[in-house]
């Protein structure tokens, strides 16, 4: 039997060039609408997409700068919108690798493993989404507060948890827990355990086989967890604005200190800050699509199967 | 290295995948787990590979106990039905992953590695792929890449579980003569798991029939076909009529047709007759009469069904095309059959053979079939 005979070692068939490099969108009459209805549809759904998304934004930033760059500039180098914005990195620096380590772990756990109990899990990973966060907040209030069940044992040791950092970083912990655990489940779970099984039958320890095969296999879906995990940490007001106190310059993030700044009337001001979150989201995004550019061949590789 | 499995018993939930299988697999031997959906055959395959923990009973590497032994630790290689090779590693990558994983000292250098990657890419003739994404290969390429990463263990046991289940016909066939050529050539010993019986009697030197979580019968490719040890091997292995009879005095009564056995049964038996052993013969001689009924070609070979004149009971016949009675076979004609060779089996209550359902609460995720990757 010759080489060329054996069907076995033949290629895979080529991806037509359509599919790389070629038209978006192919018109083939047979299959698609009139061309009115097809711009009509798109009309739509641009028209929605500005008015609901790119508008706000644009008019944060037109807010901002209305009183001249001057003013802008101001507002931000005040030192309380200093201390708030170091404020909402901290928690964010806090809450998301702490969800990071947990999501993952919880993830893990549920789609490889069959244990008792697995539901009350998954049903309790999403507590935070359906419960209001104004509630998680004065839960926190009513375990670590004054009057608190835990609060005396903390005061007595010196601890502040409610108006200050701990439970600033508690509270948006709170709110963030679902994001990760949340996108990595249904992934993991259509992976199933094949891969796992096969680096443990070539020899790998469990450790090895979560770096280097679990963890490439999650790599991409981890990141996108991450990211919504931080855009949440970062902008996150109802839990955190029971929790923090509103103290100027020592318990305020960024959503609060734009609310204060709102109530005071100092509109440009509030915009100016605004803006500023707004931003730290731009540039979230734009890391995402500059990975996602940079690494497009593995997106693309690790996604057809 | 020769495996020995004792009484070995395992149970999901309260679905018994394996009820006490003893089996001893002699050393560079290629065996086929033979059995439907549900017979056991993946789980015990996993239980060797120390995947699925056993209930009870032992298995023996050699001399040495296995039995507690831990995945890593008992050098199996295992080639997995969908692959399960790593996607975000290249071939090269994949093939020397066990080198790489080793521990400190061990562990071969980087240029090592890559060089027994090649050379067991060149043993599966797959040379020049190295840099290749598994993404980027067809499925018998893929199949190719599997074992050859299994390989790369040096694997005193070698396990496939359905190696060909996701390939089509032809590339199944190509593979097939080239894993049976590679066995020869390694010599390593060679476990895989089939629901196909023709795949199992053409690669194995000896083939395990399994059905609920039993072993029905172990053989060579030519005694389990040519002497079924059980009703349920004779109706696996092939297409099967059934027939009532009677032996009495070493002979074989059947409607008034006499036929020679040797058969130690006494009393009224099952007849199994596989359709190639029914053969036309003259209306002068003696045989079963039949009325045909109709008539299908499926390439070299002519399949009909003839209905029995005394109890209207269907018969399934297949000819060679080339056969002269073939010729003579059309709808309606009158029939002389002799069975030419068949099997005996005390009458039990006539029930379908069953095989249990495909679909498994609780078993692992491998056994439920629901999923499909690739």
């Amino acid at each position: 039997m010759s080489i060329l005979e054996d069907k076995s070692l033949q290629d895979p068939p080529a991806i037509p060039a359509i599919f790389h490099g070629g038209p978006l969108i192919q018109t083939n009459a047979a299959i698609t609408e009139p061309a009115w209805v097809r711009w009509l549809l798109i009309a739509i759904a641009l028209g929605f997409l500005s008015l609901f998304l790119l508008l706000p934004l644009a008019a944060v930033f037109t807010e901002a700068l209305r009183d001249g760059f001057g003013t802008y500039l101001t507002a931000l180098k005040e030192p309380d919108a200093y201390s708030a914005l170091k404020l909402t990195l901290l928690a964010a620096a806090i809450a998301v690798p702490l969800n990071l380590v947990f999501g993952v772990a919880a993830a893990w756990c549920i789609s490889k493993f069959e244990f008792r109990g697995k539901q009350l899990l998954i049903s309790l990973i999403d507590l935070p989404f359906s419960v209001s966060p104004v509630v998680a907040g004065l839960v926190y209030v009513l375990i670590f507060g004054a009057q608190g069940w835990a609060g005396s044992w903390f005061a007595e040791h010196d601890i502040k948890v409610i108006f200050a950092v701990p439970g600033i970083a508690l509270a948006t912990i709170f709110v963030t827990f679902p994001f990760i655990a949340r996108e990595l489940i249904p992934l993991m779970q259509e992976q199933g355990t094949d891969d796992e099984q096969a680096a443990l039958t070539l020899g790998a320890t469990g450790f090895k086989t979560f770096w280097r095969v679990t963890l490439p296999n999650i790599k991409w879906g981890l990141l996108y967890g991450v990211l919504l995990c931080n855009a949440r940490a970062f902008g996150e007001f109802g839990a955190v604005s029971v929790v923090s106190g509103h103290i100027r310059g020592q318990t305020n993030t960024l959503p609060l200190h734009i609310e204060i700044l709102y109530n005071e009337y100092a509109f440009a001001a509030a915009f100016a800050v605004a803006s500023l979150l707004a931003g730290l989201a731009l540039i979230t995004l734009l890391l995402k699509s500059l990975l996602e550019w940079r690494y497009a061949d593995q997106l693309a590789a690790s996604r057809r199967h | 290295m020769d495996i020995t499995i004792k009484n070995v018993r395992k149970t999901f939930a309260d679905f018994p995948a394996l009820t006490g299988v003893d089996l001893h697999i002699e050393s560079g031997e290629l065996i086929a787990l033979l059995g439907p959906s549900g017979s056991g055959k993946t789980t015990l395959l996993r239980a060797l590979a120390g995947l699925e923990p056993i209930d009870a009973g032992q298995i023996l590497f050699g001399a040495t106990d296995a039995t507690n032994l831990s995945v890593q630790a008992r050098k199996v290689g295992f080639v997995f039905q969908h692959y399960a090779l790593f996607k975000h590693m290249t071939v090269a990558e994949n093939i020397a992953f066990s080198l790489s994983v080793r521990e400190g000292k061990t562990r071969p250098t980087s240029a090592e590695q890559k060089r027994r990657a090649s050379e067991l890419l060149e043993l599966v003739q797959l040379k020049g792929l190295e840099k290749r994404y598994p993404a980027q290969l067809s499925g018998g390429q893929k199949q190719r890449v599997a074992l050859a990463r299994a390989l790369a263990i040096e694997p005193r046991v070698l396990l496939l579980d359905e190696p060909f289940g996701a390939l089509d016909a032809k590339v199944r066939k190509d593979l097939r003569r080239w894993l049976r050529e590679l066995h020869d050539k390694t010599g390593v010993t060679t476990v895989f798991v089939t629901h196909d019986q023709e795949e199992a009697l053409e690669l194995a030197d000896r083939v395990v029939v399994m059905s609920r979580g039993r072993i029905e019968q172990v053989g060579t490719t030519a005694e389990v076909y040519e002497q079924p040890a059980t009703p349920f091997v004779f109706d696996f292995l092939g297409s099967v009529n059934l027939l009532a009879g009677e032996v009495q005095n070493g002979k074989l009564r059947l409607n008034g047709l006499s036929l020679p056995t040797d058969s130690q049964l006494s009393g009224p038996v099952d007849v199994y007759v596989r359709p190639h052993d029914l053969r036309l013969v003259e209306q002068t001689s003696d045989g079963l009469d039949a009325r045909i009924i109709s008539v299908q070609r499926t390439g070299p070979l002519v399949k009909a069904v003839a209905a029995l004149a005394h109890d209207a009971s269907k018969m399934d016949i297949e000819l060679g095309h080339l056969d002269p009675m073939a010729l003579a076979l059309k709808p309606g004609t009158a029939v002389r059959l002799l069975p030419v060779s068949f099997g005996l089996f005390a009458r039990t209550p006539h029930a379908e053979v069953q095989t249990l359902p495909d679909v498994v609460p609780n078993a692992v995720p491998e056994q439920r079939g629901d999923r499909a990757r690739a």
